[in-house]
This record gives C-alpha cells, structure tokens and sequence, in this order.
C-alpha cells in the first residue's frame, strides 16, 4: 500500500513534467499556431543548462559551479527561451512550414551537442550527480517521493495560471487574433512577428523549465532522454487533451502518460523478453496511429474547454 | 580528394530525396516529415522483393544482380501506392479543411507510425542487400570509386534526367506546373486536380524508394535511415528552391559535399549539423533559395 | 438557348448565400452582360456557374445539359471557358504554355495546330511565345487568358470584368476582341463594371441587385432605364471617361 501511494506519486511528478511540457507547447501551438517538432531540444537544453550549472565538479567536462537549484531553473528557462526566441526570429517571417523543419533540425543538434561535446554535456555518459531537492529525506522513499510531487505541482501550478492569466491578457488576446486571421497578422506586419517570436520564446523556456525540474527530479541525464519520440509524445499530449486549453494540456499528459506506462507495463508482463523491443515500437505505431485519427475526427481533443 | 566523390554520392541520394519533398511541398502545399519514412520503406520493400525472387549471380562488377533492378521497379510502384493510400486516408481528407498545418502534423504523426512500424517488423538491426566486399578502382587524383557506386550515380542522373524532362516537356508536367502556381486557375482551365496530386505522390514516393534503395546499396538498410535523411532533405529542397527539380538535386549535392567536407576537415561526428547549418544561412539569406522564384 | 441558369442560390458558407435566386438565358451567338453595383454578387454569379462557387440550390443548363454539380476542371470540357478576372495566366510559363496547359482536353495530336491558330489570331502574342507570361502587359495577359479559354473551342465564353485594370484604349481593343469572337457564333457572358463599354457591345442586359436579377432588356435601350440611371449615378460619370 505504501508502495503504491509512494509509485502513484513518482508517477504522477513525471506525469506533471510531460503536462508542463504541454503547457509549453500549447503556449505556441495552441494559442499561437506555431508548429514546433523539436520540443526535444528545448527540453534538452533547459535539463542540460541546469545540471551543468549546479552539478558538482566533474573531472572530464566543465562543472562544479555549484549554483543553487532555483538558479539553475531560472537559467534552464532562459537559455531554453533564448534558442527558441533566435529559431523564431529565423523564421517566422517565412512560412509556417519553415519553423517546423528549423525546429525539426535544432532538436538534431541539440542532439548531436549532446553526444558529442563532451567536454559540456559528458557526451554519451550524460551529467550524473545533478542535485535533488529534498535529497536529505532521500531514505524514505514515499516521504521523498510526496516531496519532490509538492515540487512539481507547485511549479506546474505556478505556471498553468500565470498562463491561464496570459492567455486572457491584451497579449493573449492579440495571439489569438493573430492565429484566426491572417489578415490582421499581416496588417500587423512586422510587429505580428515580434508577438509570435516572444510566445514561441516564452513557451521554449517553459520547456526548458521543465527539462530541469525532470532532470533534478532523476538525478542523471543522457542524450537517450531527449529523442524525437519525446517530442512525439508531447504533441499526443496536447491533441488528446485539447489544443488551445491549458487544463487540456495538464489532463492529457496524465492521461497519456498512464496509457503510455500502462501499456508498457502489459507488454512487460505479457510478451516475451526477446520480442520486446518490438512491443515497444508497436507502442509508438499505436500513438501515431491515435495522432492521426484525433487530428481526423475530434481536432478539439476530449478535456479542452467548449468554446 | 576522395570525400568529393564520398559526397557527390551521398548528395545523390539527398538529391533524390529532396525532389519529392520539394513537388510535395509545391503541389500539394506542405512539408512531408514521411518522406523520409518513404526511403525506408522503399528501400525495405526491395529488400523483400529480392528475398522473394531468390538468389542470383551479381551482374558483373557489380554486387546486385537483375532480382535487384527488377526489386527496384516494384517497390517503386509499391511505395507509390503506400503514399497514394497515406494521402488518401489521411493528407487528402485533412487537405480538405484547409488548414496546411494540421497536414504537417498529419505528416508527422504518420512518419513516427511507419518508422516504428519498421522497426516492429524487421528490428532496428541493419540489414544489407549483400555482404560482399567490392573492390574499389583507382580513377586518378587519388579517388576509389567501386562499381555500385558507378551504377548509383548512373541511375540518379537517369532518373534526375527524366524528372526534369517530365516536368519541362509532358502535359502532365505542366499541369503540375501549373497547379503549383496557381490552384485555383489551374482547375478554371481545366486541369484534373486528383490527376496533379496522384502523379505529385507516385513521383516523389517512387524517387524516394529509388534512393533509399540507393543507400541500402551503398551503406546499409535499417529503420531509421529516413529519419536520419529527412533534415539533409529539408534543407536541399529549401536552399534549391522550393518547386525546382534541379536546385533540389544541386542543392542535395550541395549538401553531400558540404557534409563530406565537415568530415574530412572537422569530425564525422558533426556532419548531420551540416544541414542545419546550411538549413539556418538559406532562411537568413535568401529564403527563396538558388532558383525559388516566389516565397510561399 | 445555350445556356440557361434557373435561380441559382450560392455562398461560400452554408446558410450565407451571396447569389439569391439569380435567373439569365443566353442564345446561340448572343453577348449577354451581367450589371450591378458592387457587392451585387455579379462576379459570385458568373463564379458559380462556372463551378467554382458551391451552388446550394438552382440549376445551370448548357445546351439542355444540366452541369450545375459539375466540378469546375470538367466544365470546360462541356464546353463553357471561363476567365477569372485577375490572376488569370501562370505567369512563371512561357506564353505557349499558358496555352499548351489546357492541352489535356484536346486530342493530343490536335494541340499544335490549335495553338498555331491561336497565335494567328493574337499576332501579339505569337510574337511573345516564348517569353514568361508573367512579363507581360495588363492588355496582353488579358489576351492570352482569352486565347487559352478559345484553344479548347467553348460554345460558352465566360468573362469576370476582362477591362477591369485597363487603359480606355485598351478596352476599346479588349470589346472589338470580343465582338469579333462572337462574330464566329460564339456566345459571351460577360460581368462588367464599365457598364457603357459593355453595353456598347451587347446584345441583352441583366441587372443583379443583392443577387438576384432586377431587371432584364436589350442592351441598348437599357442605358435609358431609370433603374440603371439610379444604380450608377455615381459611377457613370466615370464609365463616360472611361
């Protein structure tokens, strides 16, 4: 039973990451329209920023700043943010495909930097050591487990209202404008531009918040973290949950995430060890599959808000 | 000097790539993060194909004999009709509502079902259409170039050569031409819309098999070498010019030589940030690209 | 008679029609004009005949033919060519590929010599053939855009405001074209906003008002219509100049 309330909780923090993910990416999908296939990298970059920066010294790459996790959060978020502002600010006086595959290939170089400068990321090996909040109650699984849960609702709470509050602001409102007519975007001209450079900004360095949290909430990162299936995942997320609702965005990442372990946990128990590698990709054939058929028949998702 | 012709090859198959990604994005008006998936595929269904006709003497220098070519032709065909169905359960019905964005979406829900769709029949082990070693012919400044990789770029120039013909010379060819340009009058004047699309798909799919089976020749054959591919792709169709049959080839050579070059001078390591590089200079540059005309 | 519409409702949007029940009737070798002010749905009228805007309701007959659901690439093949009034050429063609694109409809051995015959009628622009048509002249495009819309031989010619853009003696060129088109038994429907010109040439007259034909008559007596006078008093004073 203690077992289960301490797993339901370890569950459910990671479950939350994924909705801060979401919550990042409706930012720019869903109120914005901006189509971002590298949500991968942005995450990457918030989790490596934070780890390099409050990670103890290491011998074979830079380190042992020792800044405090909060710091290391706020810098994850900014770094994250920037490379996203500079992708926006590439492209989006292009055309709207043009972000995708820009986004598309900075979720390849991240990826690559990753592995191969070792001297900043520890190549393949990833950053181990990466402070933990609460580490001192680290005995108790389900005390740590409930404290390090407190952390990620809380920070996941903070920022679904600062954005429920954006989203109703004069900006948000002109975001939303600028997503229904194109007209008004192009009346705007360049000033539409800058709008949409600081949402896909702004819900670049959420992802990159998020990568921390996840990354002091394990302790260990690697470039294996920070596949396109991640980014795949998130865009599941948000379409079950509704795209355009930031409780949609939180719900489906729950909802997803226990399709996802849950239908894991099957194929563990049922299929055989050696065929269990293909298990697994049939998992991800089952997501694309789902992707497909929400964006053909329910567009809104199942937990967004009527509009 | 041997990583020029390492890299023409290579831009050879981006090449190819790139033509459809480029007729994809022209016609039909978005970018298809499958095609890459579409190379695998080809290059898989040739493999089955070949195990189906059995063994058979390699063709002189060469390491594949006739169940090859003849593999070649049906998976061509076989992945044409894969994308025509894809188009039809998916691109075309979303297409319909009008917003070209879902339809990437679409695109890239699909690309991550096929590859692990690959991954679940054959494994994520690579795979060869033959084992055999070949023998490289010293052609002067230092180059070794083998037989395959002769055949190879043969094949590309053929096929880049009856594209470009295609395009320039037929009435099918205008027509996609001209629905490119502009929709709306290419239907005032009479062109069948579903023909246009049709041939937009067996094009690119077929030209996609062609190098992925190309590749699977020359390197190897697994799941994820579409993927790999696709971001090289992107940015050949974008700094050729987006509808242009020849700046899609010249920039898929392009960009082979350039990812050659970054591993003969910096590291094999950084090679697939060559395309994103040159992906991010095109965009800051000249967004039309080497022979875009207009900037959709 | 050649073509007959019978109160064509269509919109864009279901429940949002902009044509009302709209009726007209052209004859074998007639010019029919299309008047109304603006927003009067005149260009959404000749639109959806030709199949390019959703018809809810109404039919459009060609020949006897019904062709009101036929979708727009087929309607030219039944017969009725239509030019749009702006964005009416590929301008990233040559000016023979601009008339070669339609080639599909014709037999294929046919196209060169329908071509070649195009090109003795427009002089002009046999002269540019080989020349993007995207350099050309307003006159010209328009012109070429005619050209195309023959090549296939229509027994209906469809066009939304052909002088719309041009110089007054341009248009003067562009109706004395069209005039002698019709002298070879074709029909033509034409929407004009330069209703003197228009009538100048035409045989009848329709007047669309919040789409639906207010008024129908000979061309030439419709000038002194009290209904017209109201309808573009502001507006005549510019058809004179023009």
């Amino acid at each position: 039973m203690i077992d289960l309330l301490g797993y339901g909780a370890f569950f459910l923090s990671t479950a939350l990451i994924f909705g801060l993910i979401a919550l990042g990416l409706n930012l720019q999908w869903g109120l914005t329209g901006l189509f971002n296939v590298g949500i991968a990298g942005f995450v990457a970059v918030g989790a490596y920023t934070s780890a390099v920066l409050t990670s103890p010294d290491a011998a074979d790459r830079v380190g042992g700043f020792d800044w405090p996790i909060l710091a290391g959060w706020l810098a994850a978020s900014l770094v994250a943010g920037a490379v996203a502002a500079f992708t926006g600010y590439a492209t989006l006086r292009l055309k709207s495909d043009y972000l995708a595959i820009t986004t598309f290939g900075v979720a390849v170089v991240v990826q690559l930097v990753a592995l191969n400068a070792q001297g900043l990321t520890g190549g393949p090996f990833g950053v181990a050591f990466i402070p933990r909040p609460f580490a001192s109650v680290q005995s108790d699984p389900v005390l740590f487990n409930f404290a390090n849960l407190g952390v990620v609702v809380a920070v996941t709470l903070a920022v679904y209202l600062a954005l429920e509050r954006l989203s109703r602001s004069p900006w948000g409102r002109v975001l939303r404008a600028l997503r229904e007519d194109e007209r008004a975007a192009i009346a705007l001209g360049k000033s539409a531009q800058s709008y949409r450079v600081q949402a896909f900004a702004v819900g670049g360095g959420i992802m990159g918040l998020a990568g921390a949290v996840q990354a002091h909430f394990i302790g260990f990162i690697a470039p294996d973290n920070y596949l396109p299936t991640l980014t795949f995942e998130v865009w599941a997320m948000l379409m079950v949950g509704g795209s355009g609702s930031n409780r949609g965005a939180v719900l489906g990442a729950v909802v997803v995430w226990a399709i996802w372990v849950g239908s894991g946990a099957l194929t563990a128990a049922v299929v055989p060890g050696d065929l269990q590698a293909r298990a697994a990709s049939l998992q991800i054939v089952a997501i694309g599959v789902m992707l497909c058929l929400i964006l053909l028949w329910r567009p809104q998702g199942f937990f967004g808000a009527r509009k | 000097m041997q990583f020029l012709l390492d890299g023409l090859i290579a831009g050879a198959s981006v090449g190819l790539g790139a033509i459809g990604v480029t007729l994809t994005y022209s016609v039909l008006r978005f970018s298809n993060f499958a095609h890459g998936d579409f190379m695998a595929w080809g290059a898989y269904a040739a493999l089955v194909v070949v195990g189906f006709i059995g063994g058979s003497t390699p063709l002189g220098p060469f390491s594949f004999g006739l169940p090859l070519i003849l593999a070649l032709m049906v998976a061509m065909g076989l992945t044409s009709g894969m994308a025509l169905a894809l188009d039809w359960a998916l691109f075309a019905r979303l297409r319909a509502r009008g917003q070209a964005i879902i339809v990437v979406m679409a695109s890239f829900g699909a690309s991550m079902a096929l590859r692990s769709l690959l991954e679940f029949i054959f494994t994520s082990r690579p795979t060869y259409f033959s084992r055999s070693i070949q023998m490289a012919m010293p052609v002067g400044f230092g180059v070794k170039i083998t037989a395959d990789q002769v055949a190879m770029l043969v094949l590309t120039l053929c096929l880049v050569v009856g594209v470009h013909l295609m395009m320039t010379r037929t009435q099918r060819g205008r027509e996609m031409r001209a629905y490119a340009q502009n929709p709306a009058l290419a239907r005032v004047v009479g062109i069948d819309v579903d023909r246009v699309v049709r041939s937009t798909w067996v094009i690119g799919a077929s030209l996609a098999c062609a190098s992925g089976v190309m590749v699977g020749v020359l390197v190897q054959i697994r799941p994820l070498m579409g993927l790999s591919l696709l971001l090289p792709i992107f940015a050949a169709a974008i700094l050729g010019g987006i509808g242009s049959v020849p700046g899609a080839v010249l920039a898929g050579v392009i960009i082979g030589l350039s990812e050659a070059a970054a591993v003969q001078f910096i590291g094999a390591e950084w090679r697939a940030a060559v395309a994103f590089v040159i992906l991010m200079g095109v965009l800051l540059i000249r967004p039309t690209g080497l022979f875009g005309v207009t900037e959709r | 008679m050649i073509l007959e519409v019978k109160d064509l409702v269509a919109g864009y949007e279901p429940g949002l029609p902009i044509v009302k029940g709209a009726s007209m009737q052209a004859g074998a070798g007639e010019i029919v004009v299309i008047l109304g002010p603006n927003g009067a749905g005149k260009s959404s009228f000749i639109k959806a005949i030709a199949g390019l805007v959703p018809v809810t309701s109404g039919q459009v007959l060609l020949d006897g033919q019904d062709i009101t659901a036929t979708p727009a690439h087929q309607m030219i093949r039944r017969g009725l060519a239509f030019v749009p009034q702006t964005e009416n050429i590929f301008p990233l063609m040559t000016v023979q590929e601009n008339l070669a694109v339609c080639g599909g409809i014709l037999d294929r051995h046919e196209v060169a010599g329908r071509i070649d015959e195009m090109f003795a009628t427009f002089p002009d622009l046999a002269r540019q053939r080989a020349l993007m048509a995207g350099s050309l002249s307003g006159g010209q495009r328009q012109m070429l855009a005619v050209a195309r819309a023959l090549l296939v031989r229509p027994r209906v010619l469809m066009l939304d405001e052909p002088s719309a853009g041009l110089s007054p003696k341009l248009v003067g060129q562009v109706f004395e074209g069209l005039q002698a088109i019709r002298e070879r038994g074709l029909t033509i429907v034409l929407v004009e906003q330069n209703a003197r010109a228009a009538l100048a040439i035409g045989d009848r007259a329709y007047v669309l008002v919040e789409g639906r034909e207010a008024h129908e008559g000979p061309a030439r007596t419709l000038w002194d219509n009290p209904l017209i006078a109201e309808l573009y008093l502001g507006s005549k004073g510019h058809a004179v100049s023009a």
